[in-house]
């Protein structure tokens, strides 16, 4: 029973500092980057034929946000879709993908 | 470090032997739960929240309730309708919720308390909550259609909601003889999926073009007008000329009443249509249980915060999906996912005393006019206090684009439900 204890309390340490890291703050960047999700994968990463988009960098993305909403980078529907971000939305978009694992 | 997770955690405890109730742990831990939101409906809009919500906030104790063990989508049901894929293939199951740590309990709730923050489940059970959010979807008025009433459906199928209604649908175009009519009557609005009707269209001329090249497609639309209609109808022109004929609700459209035994549609102004396959879509309201709970308005709809999707009724329940008045989004599946998002961001903000950052949303709608012959409309909205939810950009595919841009579109039509479908139960 002693033994079983320390593990309880091995465990019980490791669950309260899971919690710790678990709870995230909700930026105005997350709201941002969450929507591209449905299209892209979650965090970016997308396990079919969209583009993934997780770990590029900031400066590619938002170059590249920046050209489809300007109508400069070929596109289907990203034009469409940029065309709904101001610039300041766009770096916010870029650099929270960029700090994605 | 690897994360563990509440269950996972109770799991290895019940392995060593150890008879500790959990809230006694989590007292021991001094770190209470940070607080139990209950959701109702594991559709896209609930599963989504459920997701999003473990992802803001892991202490959370979150419960998904769903009667059934997998999910079928109406996304690219009428891809089943027209034999381009199966059930199976648009079949979705909740192991992930399960693994992530979400307490996934398949029953339905027949009653919600808003007063003593309570549901009640068909199997008796009752489950407390600090926050409620309901995804349940719709349910038809059945009592706005003359002639026809919900069990008439096995003959008449609505293919509405995805599963036997699909597969019913699915054989009886399979059963047709060649130089039949199909009729399909879309609903008024708002109904989910403003596209779907004439995606399905298309989809079922794609399939007898192929088998049944003398039959013909005829729409009674409720409706003068459609979502995507110039695109669409450049397509049939394009792809199945001469097979689809579309009329409008005021020119003789509407449904009047219908005789299910003569598979029989007759307009409120001229003619009987009759049919050798009918695919009547009644018009919509919210989901039942949104009606149980006091949620609705005189029309079926849930009026909400647009910001926070918090009901305008109760306090503390809060209604994402079809089943809500979103201001400018559509009702579908896109939406729903996107509503399930801001809504777990509102719920942890709130739970943590916090005021939630501007909200942002989007939808896209891609339709299949044919396997190779994709379109979309896309938009992303905004909140303000006098608007409500009102859209900042987007737009639709362009008319007379070159085929390559079409299979473009087709190829991201399928790149997209695999990546809704993972992003939502994945
Ligand atoms: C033919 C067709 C094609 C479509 N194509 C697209 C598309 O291409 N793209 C797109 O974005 N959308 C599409 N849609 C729309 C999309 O299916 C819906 O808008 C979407 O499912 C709405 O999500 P929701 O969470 O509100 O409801 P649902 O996804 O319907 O989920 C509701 C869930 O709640 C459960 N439920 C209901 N009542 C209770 C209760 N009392 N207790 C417990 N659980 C309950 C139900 O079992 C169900 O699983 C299409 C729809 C149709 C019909
Ligand atoms: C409706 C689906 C959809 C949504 C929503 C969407 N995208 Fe895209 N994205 C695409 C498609 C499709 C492409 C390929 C270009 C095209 O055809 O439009 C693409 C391309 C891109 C590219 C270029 C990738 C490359 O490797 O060249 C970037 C970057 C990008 N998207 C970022 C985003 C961000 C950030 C968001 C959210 C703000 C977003 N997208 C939302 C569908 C979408």
């Amino acid at each position: 029973m002693r033994r079983l204890l320390r593990a309880n309390l091995i465990l019980l340490a490791a669950f309260a500092f899971a919690s710790e890291v678990q709870a995230s703050e909700i930026t105005r960047a997350v709201m941002l980057s969450n929507s591209c999700a449905a299209c892209h994968g979650t965090d970016g990463n997308s396990p079919g034929a969209m583009p993934s988009i997780n770990g590029k960098s900031a400066q590619f993305i938002s170059r590249a946000l920046l050209e489809f909403r300007e109508g400069k980078r070929e596109a289907t529907v990203m034009g469409r879709h940029a065309s709904g971000y101001s610039d300041d939305e766009i770096q916010l978009i870029a650099d929270y993908f960029s700090t994605l694992p | 470090m690897k994360t563990l997770n509440r269950r996972k955690f109770i799991k290895l405890l019940a392995g060593t032997g150890a008879g500790v109730s959990m809230s006694g742990l989590i007292a021991a831990c001094g770190k209470p739960s940070s607080g139990r939101v209950v959701i109702v409906g594991g559709g896209f809009g609930g599963s989504t929240c459920a997701k999003y919500l473990h992802r803001f906030d892991s202490n959370l104790d979150i419960t998904l309730i769903e009667p059934s063990t997998r999910f079928l989508t109406c996304p690219f049901s009428n891809l089943v309708i027209s034999g381009m894929k199966t059930l199976e293939d648009i079949s979705h199951d909740y192991g992930a919720q399960t693994d992530r740590g979400v307490n996934v309990v398949h029953a339905r709730v027949v009653d919600v308390d808003a007063a003593s923050k309570k549901v009640k489940l068909d199997n008796g059970k009752e489950l407390e909550y600090d926050r409620l959010v309901l995804s349940p979807g719709i349910d038809f008025k059945w009592e706005e259609v003359n002639g026809m009433e919900a069990a008439d459906a096995e003959i008449i199928p609505h293919a509405w909601q995805a599963g036997n209604q699909t597969t019913l649908l699915r054989n009886q175009l399979e059963a047709m003889d060649d130089g039949g009519v199909v009729i399909v009557a879309p609903p008024k609005n708002p109904f989910r999926c403003p596209p779907g009707p004439y995606e399905r269209v298309s989809l079922i001329a794609h399939y007898l073009k192929q088998h049944k090249p003398k039959s013909k497609i005829l729409v009674l639309d409720a409706k003068d007008k459609f979502s995507k209609q110039a695109l669409f109808m450049q397509g049939w022109q394009k792809l199945y000329p001469g097979m689809v004929e579309w009329v409008a609700g005021s020119e003789g459209g509407r449904i009047g009443e219908i005789d299910v035994a003569k598979r029989t549609l007759y307009a409120e102004f001229g003619d009987a249509h009759k049919g050798d396959v009918v695919n009547f879509i009644p018009p919509h309201k919210a989901g039942m249980i949104a009606h149980q709970a006091g949620l609705t308005n005189n029309d079926g709809w849930c009026f909400v915060d647009q910001r926070t999707f918090e009901s305008r009724v109760h306090k503390g329940i809060h209604v994402i999906g079809d089943a809500s008045i979103a201001g400018a989004m559509p009702k579908s599946g896109f939406a729903a996912n996107s509503q399930g998002k801001v809504c777990a961001a509102a719920i942890v903000s709130s739970l943590r005393g916090k005021e939630m950052p501007e909200p942002s949303y989007v939808n896209t709608c891609y339709s299949l006019v044919g396997p190779d012959y994709g379109i979309s409309v896309a938009a992303v909205y905004r909140y303000s206090e006098d608007k409500g939810i009102y859209s900042t950009g987007g737009g639709v595919s362009p008319l007379d684009e070159d085929a390559d841009y079409r299979q473009q579109e087709a190829r991201y039509a399928r790149g997209w439900y695999d990546s809704i479908t993972m992003d939502s139960f994945g």
